[in-house]
């Protein structure tokens, strides 16, 4: 009995392991799949349907929507939540999508990664220099609290991150309206209807 | 008097940097305290201003500029670079910097002389590190100043009260540059040079960046907004010489992304 449950024990951590994803690889992959994206001939508006999927898939969209509202997400009631999340999701889609399909042939090199704590790895990159751009670096900050299935939450562009570049739009426009919810429901929703 | 007029503000404005940027505690190293917007609504139209002078003149000289021989592009790029060197070389010697000092200013040497006045970057292919840039504006925070109040400066564009004193310190002669040009008793350089150098600089810079800001604009729902944010990023990144390789102070803050795990 014992020995089959050691057995099991050990099969059992075997599935886990072949599940787990490590985040270097996940990115990779995940660029990969962008790139394969960009490089086909296809239309720019299936390019972006594409990038979205993508995005659906890999990307923590609720996480970098919380953390996007600072601290106004604690005065939010369950229907204020609901309807935030579903303009953001909206936003963050449109947004992230059209600013990559701007990119064409991008080669995307995984350099290395930083194991920040049980929820977070940094995993370092490199878009490859071209005629038209100098190289770049780009570094992933990716949730790993779910080990099978690691998420992105920022990108950090030469140093400059993106989700806190968008964390301090919102709160410009809080700020600017009092502190109404409103006014960005507002501003999310022209964004993504334009 | 024009001098004693600078310097009084330059006091001033270093005097209030101290107060408002730190709140009474002076710890750089520390996480960044957040920069206010005290002039929002006159930065604001300052940059309405600074947009349409872009789009109206800037850009489409930035754009004309892309379409010149690459070769010209790149000394260009690479003499206002060079020059810039002036201004880091000393501020490495107040961040107590030396040895890097001793390095840029050889890299000078070697790029003005074989580089022809720094239009070919020869250092780099020497095998020198990689070239960055530091004002005064860094030497002040690495000196403990905070950064003061977020400022649109007319034609200029995003500053602080910290960096907009530091830029002071070049016409108080700080950049040699400069002091060659307005007050050197030679016949090369004048006003009228040391003025286009720094529009060649700028249209050099907006070259570089015209399809970022365009992205950036497109795609943001308070472009105000955005370009702070970035800019006062990249002037924390620079101050904490982030590229040289002080990457752990950048991920040091981890309470905003915990705290969203914990809802």
């Amino acid at each position: 009995m014992k020995k089959i449950f050691l057995v099991l024990l050990f099969l059992n951590l075997n599935i886990l392991n072949v599940f787990s994803v490590e985040p270097d690889v996940f990115v990779q992959s995940t660029v990969n799949r962008a790139s394969e994206i960009l490089t086909k001939n296809i239309s720019k508006e299936d390019k972006i349907n594409n990038l979205k999927e993508i995005a659906k898939e890999t990307v923590d969209i609720e996480g970098v929507g919380f953390y996007s509202l600072g601290s106004a997400r604690k005065s939010l009631n369950n229907e204020q939540k609901i309807k935030y999340l579903k303009l953001f999701e909206d936003y963050f889609l449109k947004s992230f999508s059209s600013r990559l399909s701007e990119y064409t042939n991008p080669e995307i090199d995984v350099l290395s990664k930083k194991v920040l704590s049980e929820n977070y790895t940094i995993v370092n990159s490199v878009l490859k220099e071209t005629a038209e751009r100098p190289e770049v670096k780009i570094d992933w900050r990716i949730y790993t609290k779910n080990k099978d299935n690691p998420l992105i939450r920022d990108l950090i562009i030469e140093g400059l991150s993106l989700a806190r570049t968008q964390k301090e739009e919102f709160a410009s426009i809080l700020s600017s309206n009092d502190g109404n919810i409103n006014s960005l429901f507002q501003s999310l929703e022209k964004f993504s209807s334009n | 008097m024009k001098k004693i007029s600078l310097i009084l503000i330059t006091t001033f404005l270093l005097a209030f940097n101290a107060n408002a940027g730190s709140d009474g505690e002076l710890n750089l190293r520390e996480q960044p305290k957040k920069v206010k917007d005290c002039f929002e609504g006159i930065n604001r139209a300052t940059f309405a201003f600074n947009q349409s002078l872009d789009k109206a003149i800037i850009k489409p000289l930035a754009e004309g500029y892309r379409n010149l021989p690459d070769p010209i592009q790149k000394g260009t790029h690479n003499f206002v670079t060079n020059l810039s060197s002036l201004v880091t070389i000393p501020n490495n010697v107040l961040q107590g910097d030396i040895k890097l000092a001793v390095i840029n200013t050889a890299r000078l040497v070697v790029n003005s002389t074989v580089g022809i006045l720094g239009t070919i970057d020869v250092a780099n292919g020497m095998g020198f590190p990689k070239y960055e840039k530091e004002d005064y504006g860094q030497t002040l925070a690495t000196w403990g100043f905070g950064p003061g109040c977020y400022v649109v400066l007319p034609v200029l564009g995003p500053s602080t009260l910290r960096d907009t004193t530091g830029s002071f310190m070049n016409i108080l002669g700080g950049d040699p540059y400069y002091n060659a040009s307005m007050h050197g008793n030679n016949e090369f350089l004048n006003e009228n040079v040391y003025m286009a150098t720094k529009a060649v600089e700028g249209i050099d810079f907006r070259s570089n960046n015209i399809e970022s800001f365009d992205n950036l604009e497109v795609n943001s729902i308070d472009f105000y907004a955005s370009v702070k944010s970035l800019y006062l990023q990249d002037r924390e990144n620079k101050i904490n010489n982030i590229r040289k390789g002080n990457i752990e102070i950048f991920y040091k803050n981890e309470e905003d992304w915990e705290e969203i795990d914990k809802n």
